[in-house]
């Protein structure tokens, strides 16, 4: 490996994971959650029995789910703080700083997508569970609450993880908005450096060992979920 | 107790219900056979309201089940309900599953709800497993959960829903065991069934339904021991599952 000098890995470690991939991670965590409520919220709108409640939610996850997701996070980037002016009343955009625009981004994107994961988790719960419940006198909220979401969840976990692999992925695209996520932190240390193919060998090789034991997460909890009806 | 009043009901333009009356009195046990598609499930399901009805009035206890203003959740807590396939909630353990709806519903504590699902849960012979969730048990026993799910919730009448036909032949007994006690423990019990030996030992009364009729309704006495008085129909059909 003549030539290589693997030691600015070494040398870069606090700067790539402290301030990288901590970025990425935090990102990950909070759009993750903020997608799944919403997700959720979404798909019981799309599955409920008011005609415009479900076309809303359908217009809207049709309308994410057909959009680049680069191009949404250029979109919203430039149009939040518009937003937000509006909505606090201010004459001027308000400025909301990368990272919040892009939290934004992820958590409207992403719920599009739990969306329809949770659509047929909760269709995949019987009718019949949601009958007992009901039959031994719980309410709507208390039904969809202890009953029909738990087991959806459930059943659909694997698929969720998945998803949002697929999201810890794709938060690298924020390189885009100047923000510094593991790549963008990567990527800096090499250019500054100069070891550009060290950097992206190894930025390689984290994804790769995060996603791979996510994915192996995901295969166990497969096997779990399977068993348990 | 329970009073049906020239029920009907359609499914757009299916009738499955046609002109249902009858009535079930405090304590009393009736059994409910008929041909598959008949409309025996239906019936019971219109008493808690699971099932909409378009014609005639149903009242339990007094209060009217079909009146819009009827808070249905409240009715349905105190009726139990036991169906064919158990409908335990697997995400749940076996005790979770019995303290759930008496925390939720009737706001008791948790202490309160456990200590009464232990004792039924000894009842049914089932304390053992409580900690167990519904995949870990068999047929048999998670039936027996839900019938104790059911009581749990102190119910004024239970709602069979041919709680045996989904069981192997040699868990049949556990359950119809309980149910004799609860019978003749004086529960005011409605229960679709075809375990005619059940409707012998226990039933007050045997409600025949085809196509969606009620077209018997006597005493068990009347049913079993003067055929011939029977209608051409029930003749037929008990002709045919009391021929083995």
């Amino acid at each position: 490996m003549n030539g290589f000098d693997f030691d600015v890995i070494d040398r870069s470690l606090g700067y790539l994971f402290q301030d990288g991939m901590m970025f990425t991670l935090k990102l990950t965590l909070l759009s993750a959650t903020g997608g799944l409520i919403l997700g959720t919220l979404l798909a019981l709108c799309r599955l409920s029995k008011i005609p415009l409640l479900s076309t809303v939610a359908g217009t809207y996850v049709n309308l994410l789910r057909a959009l680049p997701l680069i191009l949404v996070i250029f979109w919203f980037y430039f149009l939040v703080p518009y937003i937000g002016a509006w909505l606090t009343g201010a004459s001027r955009p308000v400025s909301v700083g990368g990272f919040t625009s892009a939290l934004i981004t992820f958590t409207l994107f992403e719920a599009a997508y739990y969306c329809e994961i949770m659509r047929s988790g909760i269709l995949s719960v019987p009718q019949s569970q949601t009958a007992a419940a009901k039959a031994l006198g719980l309410n709507r909220v208390q039904v969809l609450c202890s009953v029909v979401l738990p087991q959806a969840f459930r059943n659909m976990a694997p698929v969720l993880l998945t998803q949002t692999i697929v999201l810890f992925q794709d938060t690298s695209l924020v390189y885009v908005l100047s923000l510094t996520d593991f790549l963008g932190a990567a990527v800096k240390v090499a250019q500054r450096d100069g070891r550009l193919l060290e950097m992206y060998v190894f930025a390689a090789v984290v994804y790769f060992v995060i996603c791979y034991c996510a994915s192996q997460l995901v295969r166990y909890l497969q096997r779990r979920t399977a068993v348990s009806r | 107790m329970i009073e049906l009043k020239n029920v009907s009901k359609w499914y757009g333009t299916t009738q499955v219900l046609n002109d249902c009356s009858t009535t079930v009195s405090n304590g009393e046990v009736v059994v409910i056979c008929g041909p598959s598609g008949s409309g025996k499930s239906t019936l019971i399901k219109v008493v808690n309201g699971l099932e909409p009805f378009q014609k005639g009035e149903v009242w339990v206890d007094g209060v009217s089940v079909g009146d819009p203003k009827t808070d249905l959740t409240k009715l349905r807590s105190r009726i139990g309900m036991v169906f064919q396939s158990f409908e335990l909630f697997p995400h749940l353990s076996v005790m979770r599953n019995l303290i759930i709806a008496q925390m939720k519903v009737l706001k008791r504590s948790e202490d309160e709800a456990v200590s009464r699902a232990e004792s039924l849960l000894d009842r049914v012979g089932l304390l053992a497993h409580k900690s167990k969730y519904p995949g870990q048990l068999s047929g048999g026993q998670q039936q027996r959960v839900a019938i104790a799910r059911a009581l749990a919730m102190d119910p004024l009448a239970m709602l069979f829903d041919e709680p045996t036909s989904a069981l192997d032949p040699e868990m049949v007994n556990e359950v119809l065991d309980v149910m004799v006690d609860l019978a003749k423990e004086g529960m005011t019990m409605m229960v679709v069934t075809h375990e005619m030996g059940f409707a012998r030992k226990v039933a007050d009364r045997v409600i025949f339904m085809d196509v969606g009729k009620i077209v018997e309704d006597c005493s068990k006495q009347e049913f079993f021991e003067d055929m011939s008085a029977r209608s051409e129909r029930a003749q037929h059909f008990l002709s045919k599952i009391l021929s083995y």
